[in-house]
């Protein structure tokens, strides 16, 4: 028998767990609904009452990784038989897979860019995080302040400019471009976020290595960092996200060379109609890597969100 | 083990000045107290001391070498934080072994090493621990291990006590001077706490906003104060101070008080003015012999004293008499004084007038 204040009723922890289930399934089911259409044949996936059950297909898959061309009764005959998989699939429709098609390369983009523009928000953050939070520098509220007056208002608000300036420098559907953009949007998050993490370290740990002979490097390096790692874990998932959903700044400003893959995938249709299940394997394969990331480091993301709420 | 001598050192932070032309010496081997109520620049002395921050001017000299510029890891001293600071993501063996490692020692003489200070401890058996379950008093052993290991040239510690409970308190502190004389270290402790800076130091320095008040044995702050702030801070109850006004001339062994002549130590030097004649709550006794008279107006027993408080015409004052004494509340005694131990201070300034007593020792 428990007297605690804090302990919940049994009847509250039932409630809760209802609570969050529902939500749970309120939130996901969209999201089996698009792994599930990824699934289906073209039928299926616009069959009227709704499939819940039905034969698995990986045509939305093939469709999704190639390009295909509709072929006469010579040419098939000519080929002969088809010698892979997808190449059965393909051929069932009257049709013949002529090439790979541009999603696998918008997707590296994506890796490239989103992965790219985290890195540099994370350790530019860092840096500027630590030394807002451990040195005397001037104006720093005010600083402080300004870096987080760049989130006030959408980014969407300056996508003229930037379209202008990125046309004007050149940087305009490259790597660099987009990396430079995601890093500048991300950057005022990451040295916010980062910044309260490192105020909660106590300095006595870095006082204690430079008393026991390290340098202000390696001090930051072998004690602050490891105790920061949680909240720049937590911080560098957010800004993945962000970098990674990113969708209007990416069809302004790439259209080949750097596109990612949000402006790619709702191009993706069909020959007579709209693909529906190549569009959502494009968004599950889409999806994939942040789900890891974020399953990865979901103990990080977890201590990291509530950071401050309990004191140590 | 190095003396460390303390030069006109001073520092500012912006406008505010925390520490201002303090000077003292720690000799070799010494169990050196820095006093002083809370924000009265001690603990900045010691960080300067340190390394951790740098003075706005003067000279610190550890070992005969001047280090008041050089970044903390070039000191080879020892700092034990109130906190601990036990690096958190690291077991009890790593953090001890932490400032060896730093200097290049193998990881197996660093093991060696720990574990022989780990012995001296008593917190063998907790060395694969992480430092996060530890009680409050294990951590303070670690830190001090974390200290020891590398055999610095002088120990400071600031508040290393503070974070204990009381009972634990004690037993540590014990623990700590013991410790500091079986090794002889050379050690700088930072405390409010007038009685540990009583219990253990073998020198005190009692700071205040940002002044060093008086420097001595603790024998020489009790009995002999510089200041009145230094009378008033060590002691419980503190000293008395009896307030009159009238002039001393040098050589004068008797003062004035509301009427009556109280011996005093012959003077040194002269004054006048506001004065404040200053008695340890012990060295007053009742007597019905004297003409100085005063009121009690309370009495609190403590076992086997008892403090007395006694309304005179030149201000309130405390005693501490036997418990055995039978007093009323309300009854008009006369007052004795212990001559030999009386100051004078100058109410202006705050400061002892020189006499017999304190000569030499302020």
């Amino acid at each position: 028998m428990s007297f605690s204040v804090n302990e919940p009723s049994n009847r509250q922890k039932w409630g809760a767990g209802i609570l969050v289930i529902s939500y749970a399934i309120i939130t996901l089911l969209p999201l089996l609904w698009i792994i599930a259409t990824g699934f289906k044949s073209p039928a299926d996936s616009i069959s009227y009452p709704p499939k819940v059950l039905f034969e698995p297909s990986l045509e939305g898959y093939v469709n999704l990784f190639t390009t295909q061309t509709r072929a006469s009764e010579e040419t098939f005959e000519a080929l002969g038989d088809p010698t892979t998989w997808y190449d059965e699939i393909v051929r069932k429709k009257g049709m013949v897979i002529v090439g790979p098609s541009r999603f696998s390369e918008r997707f590296l983009n994506s890796v490239i860019i989103g992965f790219g523009s985290t890195f540099f928000a994370i350790v530019l953050g860092t840096a500027a995080a630590y030394a807002f939070s451990r040195f005397r520098v001037p104006l720093k509220d005010d600083l402080l302040f300004f870096i987080l007056s760049t989130r006030m208002m959408p980014p969407i608000a300056v996508a003229i400019p930037i379209f202008l300036m990125f046309r004007q420098l050149g940087l305009s559907d490259t790597h660099a471009g987009m990396i430079l953009l995601y890093t500048g949007v991300n950057l005022s998050l990451a040295v916010w976020l980062i910044n309260g993490f490192i105020d909660e370290i106590p300095i006595e740990y870095e006082e204690a290595a430079l008393i026991d002979g390290y340098t202000r490097f390696q001090a930051f390096y072998k004690v602050v960092l490891p105790q920061a790692a949680t909240g720049i874990a937590s911080t560098a998932i957010f800004c993945l996200i962000f970098a990674w959903n990113e969708y209007a700044f990416a069809v302004l400003l790439t259209s080949g060379n750097a596109q990612t893959a949000p402006p790619f995938i709702p191009t993706i249709i069909g020959v007579g109609g709209f693909d529906w299940p190549a569009m959502a394997a494009g968004a599950t394969i889409f999806l994939l890597p942040v789900m890891v990331f974020t399953i990865l480091l979901r103990k990080h993301l977890l201590s990291g969100i509530t950071f401050g709420a309990v004191r140590k | 083990m190095a003396q460390i001598r303390v030069e006109n050192v001073r520092k500012e932070f912006g406008d505010f000045t925390a520490v201002q032309s303090s000077s003292f010496t720690v000799e070799d081997g010494e169990f050196f107290m820095l006093l002083g109520p809370s924000g009265c620049g001690k603990t900045t002395t010691l960080r300067m001391m340190a390394g951790l921050e740098l003075p706005t001017s003067g000279q610190i000299y550890i070992g005969g070498e001047e280090v008041g510029m050089k970044p903390a890891s070039q000191r080879d001293i020892a700092f034990v934080f109130q906190m601990f600071a036990l690096y958190p993501h690291m077991n009890v063996g790593k953090n001890m072994s932490y400032p060896l490692l730093s200097q290049g020692m193998s990881k197996s003489d660093a093991q060696k090493r720990v574990r022989e200070v780990a012995r001296i401890l008593g917190i063998e058996d907790i060395l694969n621990k992480s430092v996060s379950g530890l009680s409050g008093g294990d951590r303070q052993r670690v830190a001090l291990g974390r200290a020891i290991v590398r055999e610095p040239k002088a120990f400071l510690m600031d508040e290393p006590l503070g974070a204990l409970d009381a009972e634990f308190r004690e037993h540590m502190s014990e623990e700590l001077r013991a410790l500091h004389d079986r090794m002889g270290a050379t050690t700088v402790y930072v405390t409010h706490d007038q009685l540990e800076a009583m219990q253990m130091g073998d020198k005190i320095v009692v700071m205040n906003h940002g002044v060093v008040e008086q420097f001595g044995t603790p024998q020489d702050i009790y009995d002999k104060p510089a200041t009145m702030f230094v009378a008033g801070f060590i002691g419980s109850p503190p000293m008395n101070f009896l307030h009159f006004e009238g002039e001393v001339l040098e050589n004068s062994t008797t003062v004035e008080l509301s009427g009556q002549t109280i011996a005093i130590p012959p003077q040194r030097e002269s004054a006048q003015g506001k004065l404040a004649f200053g008695v340890r709550p012990e060295h007053v006794k009742l007597s019905d012999e004297s003409e100085f008279r005063g009121k009690i107006l309370s009495t609190e027993y403590l076992g086997t004293s008892q403090i007395l408080t006694i309304q005179t015409q030149n201000g309130d004052l405390k005693v501490r008499t036997s418990s055995a004494q039978l007093v009323n509340v309300g009854e008009t005694v006369g007052l004795t004084f212990n001559e030999k131990t009386i100051t004078l201070f100058d109410e202006s300034s705050g400061i002892a007038i020189r006499s017999d007593l304190n000569i030499g020792s302020i």
